[in-house]
């Protein structure tokens, strides 16, 4: 599936400055995958020293966050609009 | 040089002062860190003492050496140092001895009667420190309102993100001061993820975006005021309402810094989190035993809490668990309950933030999780005003009679109960009779 991944301008110091890409995965382990080959210097900013992503790192699909589209068992669908957002709050 | 500076509170990279929320490192958030040795010697010489903080006017900048304010900043409002007071009617009813009980009543602070002021406070002063012409925010009504009062006062221009939905009164309360509102078709998540893309194409002070290091110290003050007001000591309890889980997490934060200044005496206060039923997420993960959250979407009344991802719920969960506290939630119907009880009890109309306090430290009580002797701080954060369409229908409005005695003796009669009239009537005659 080809989706388009938003990068946020905190993590763009890792990826030469590139803000958005195309690229083919079908589901987040599969993008990380592409992103880690991609953008090297990026992953260890992604995911902690146990591969896990990290805590403040927010997916987002189509504006939905991804967790609520069933998390790592999401299948992208073609065209889908993904968003890579650090964890804020206020009220 | 200032005492401060960015730290991340999990890789502990340090940074200098800049709009900068995030680790890029790790991702984390980043929060204010102090020089906490020379605060100590101050301490000592006396320059910030209890006696010198104490004879300092009475608003928030009495604590201006712990919060993170430019070189030179004079302070334009007397925001904070809300009243603390004991509540002993509603002590009475939720089961604490009566002298234990206390209210901290930032329903009446200024200028926008919330806590919200606090936090604001601060990161503006950041802001025209840090050169922004415009600030902003996302909101769930209080932060819009205190962000768009004092950018006015400051002169600077303010963009507002509120979901759609918000009670008409705060979103009249944010046009007033000549604010640009603007009303996303979303929950208050959606909101959220919004500004912080905004935030990455324009160069605006968003407080709770990239000023939200410095943002977030206000609430301390919620903390340094209600230790001065006990008399410099810590309560037993603190049960505190969370919507992104940041006031719980930096009242802890007051308590701690207090203690390590020796400007009050160690002690293991229990923090108690309090949230509606139709959104808690921190509450969940502390019922369930989770270190993490599930981010949920909200649907409740107590909209200023109704933030489904909080984004400091990690460090609630922490702060909560390790003090020994608990967490727990309310539903809408005891929400509007506890707004009635405590405005009957105490005088005090609180939005439904605060319904969602005084509902949960019921429970807490009911639960013996609190104990009736023990000194136990109830957190006000908002006015019932600014949320009368919570208690749409729960009060009829009356036919009204004409201005005659007789309408009213027969009104009075249709009305009470009748054994009470004639009691009534006759202690009135009586009391005539005594004045004249």
């Amino acid at each position: 599936m080809a989706i388009k991944v938003q990068i946020p301008s905190a993590l763009r110091r890792h990826t030469a400055g590139v803000g958005s890409i195309t690229c083919t995965a079908s589901n987040l382990e599969q993008l990380f995958s592409v992103l880690d080959e991609k953008f090297p210097d990026l992953k260890p900013h992604l995911r902690d020293d146990k591969g896990q992503i990290r805590r403040f790192l927010n997916i987002y699909v189509n504006e939905e966050d991804i967790r609520f589209l069933g998390g790592k068992e999401y299948a992208f669908q073609e065209n889908d609009e993904v968003l890579l957002v650090p964890s804020i709050a206020g009220g | 040089m200032a005492h401060y500076q960015l730290r991340c509170r999990e890789c502990g990279r340090t940074w200098d002062n800049q709009p900068l929320s995030i680790c890029d490192e790790c991702f984390s958030p980043l929060e204010v860190t102090y020089d906490y040795d020379a605060l100590r010697a101050s301490v000592l010489q006396g320059a910030f003492s209890r006696e010198t903080i104490s004879q300092r006017p009475p608003n928030m900048w009495r604590y201006a050496e712990l919060l993170p304010l430019p070189q030179g900043f004079e302070p334009r409002l007397p925001v904070g140092f809300t009243p603390l007071f004991q509540a002993p009617h509603l002590a009475g009813r939720l089961g604490a001895q009566p002298r234990n009980l206390y209210i901290k009543n930032d329903a009446v602070c200024l200028p926008t009667l919330s806590f919200k002021d606090r936090v604001v406070a601060v990161a503006l002063s950041q802001a025209r420190e840090f050169g922004f012409d415009t600030v902003s925010c996302s909101s769930t009504g209080n932060l819009a309102n205190a962000v768009a009062a004092q950018a006015a006062r400051e002169g600077l221009k303010a963009w507002i993100f509120i979901p759609a939905d918000l009670e008409p009164a705060k979103i009249l309360g944010t046009n007033v001061f000549g604010a640009k509102v603007v009303r996303i078709a979303g929950n208050y998540d959606q909101v959220n993820r919004l500004c912080s893309q905004i935030a990455d194409e324009h160069r605006w002070g968003f407080v709770n975006v990239n000023l939200r290091p410095y943002y977030a110290e206000g609430s301390k003050t919620v903390g340094f005021e209600i230790a001065e007001q006990l008399g410099w000591r810590l309560p037993d309890n603190v049960v505190c309402p969370m919507a992104g889980g940041s006031l719980i997490v930096k009242i802890k934060k007051a308590f701690d810094e207090l203690i390590k200044l020796g400007l009050v005496e160690a002690k293991e206060v229990k923090f108690f989190g309090a949230q509606a039923t139709g959104c808690s997420p921190i509450s969940t993960a502390i019922k369930t035993g989770s270190a993490e959250i599930e981010p949920q979407k909200p649907a409740t009344i107590a909209r200023s809490l109704a933030i489904g991802n909080p984004a400091d719920g990690h460090y609630a969960i922490k702060t909560i668990k390790g003090s020994g506290g608990w967490s727990e939630d309310v539903s809408d119907p005891e929400v509007i309950d506890s707004i009635r009880l405590l405005a009957e009890t105490e005088g005090i109309f609180t939005e439904t933030a605060g319904g969602v306090t005084v509902g949960t430290a019921a429970k807490l009580f009911r639960q013996d999780r609190i104990l009736s002797e023990e000194t136990t701080v109830l957190c006000v954060t908002g006015n019932g005003l600014k949320t009368t369409d919570a208690l749409a229908g729960v009060y009829q409005t009356e036919q009204p009679i004409a201005p005659k005695l007789a309408e009213f003796e027969n009104y009075l009669q249709q009305t009470l109960d009748l054994d009470d009239v004639p009691k009534i009537v006759a202690a009135a005659e009586a009391e005539r009779v005594g004045a004249a």
